[in-house]
């Protein structure tokens, strides 16, 4: 059921993006160029997202206990620290280059493109790449105390 | 700044961003969790036993929504003007950054802003200014 309900999720957020023009990389930079001739529109859809959003996230605040009897895990993350700060810097400069965030990079992978492709394999690329210090990381942070003793 | 208004479409953006914001709703009354695109693919690239079939569904419905699109209509237009290292390069900078940063416009943009959360909002702003920048240095300073 829990699948059933995340793929059609996702599937309405494709379809979200699609519509809206979000999945539309030319479309985003006419948004994100605000000193050429800007196109407003991809404010709206984030006012359109929010608006409908708001409610849900209001309601479940408040319940343990999904309508399907799953637990709410909500983000306890509320720390602005320098890593949420630097992090989301980078990715508006990546966002910025090409136009395309995570969820169009999957809508445009399912239209064939190959551009779309390129910057998916590029983007998990990424994430391999977090992946990765992370795990040296943890490894360092557990090493050190064995190292002490 | 001029107002491009002949590429404004508030009607698609309104009605297309309730759908988004309506797939966030739908997700986290019934699985509880926040429809964060970064987060979930973030996932699985260290998968873990039980956390990874609503993950893969949640990534089919994306990635299935221009097939069931194409079914009924011809898809709208998809315009990418990035050449392919440019996409590489941003693919990186996008991969390791929603990672580092907890979240993308998805995660922090509809639901961090939805449910207030000033660490969102936080990180909102900063992709956001970086994307408006980027822009700018690329359009109207190296190649004006």
């Amino acid at each position: 059921m829990y699948t059933v309900a995340s793929f059609a999720a996702g599937l309405v957020f494709g379809l979200g993006l699609l519509v809206s023009g979000m999945a539309n990389p030319a479309k985003v930079l006419g948004f994100l160029d605000i000193a050429g001739a800007w196109d407003p529109s991809l404010a709206l859809v984030m006012a359109g997202a929010v608006a409908v959003g708001a409610g849900a996230f209001a309601l479940m605040r408040k319940r343990t206990r999904t309508l399907l009897g799953a637990p709410v895990l909500l983000p306890s993350a509320r720390r602005i620290d320098r890593r949420v700060i630097f992090g989301s810097l980078v990715f508006g400069v990546g966002w910025g280059l090409a136009g395309i965030c995570p969820g169009p990079a999957l809508v445009l992978a399912g239209t064939g493109s190959a551009k779309g492709l390129a910057f998916l394999a590029a983007m998990m690329a990424g994430n391999g790449v977090f992946e990765f210090l992370e795990k040296k990381k943890r490894v360092a942070a557990g090493l050190a105390p064995t190292r002490s003793t | 700044m001029s107002i491009a208004w002949n590429a404004f479409t508030p009607a698609s953006a309104l009605i297309g961003g309730a759908m988004i914001g309506a797939a966030a709703a739908l997700f986290v009354v019934l699985n509880g969790r926040i429809a964060g695109v970064s987060g979930i693919l973030g996932g699985l690239a260290r998968p873990q036993a039980g956390d990874v079939s609503w993950r893969i569904a949640f990534v089919a419905g994306l990635v299935a929504a221009p097939l069931a699109w194409r079914v009924l209509a011809a898809l709208p237009e998809i315009r990418v003007d990035a050449s392919f290292p440019a996409l590489v390069a941003a693919g990186l900078l996008v991969g390791v950054g929603t990672r580092y940063g907890g979240g993308c416009t998805s995660g922090h943009g509809v639901c961090g802003v939805s449910r207030a959360s000033p660490r969102s909002i936080a990180a909102t702003v900063a992709f956001m200014a970086a994307g408006f920048a980027t822009v700018f240095v690329a359009r109207h300073l190296i190649a004006p």
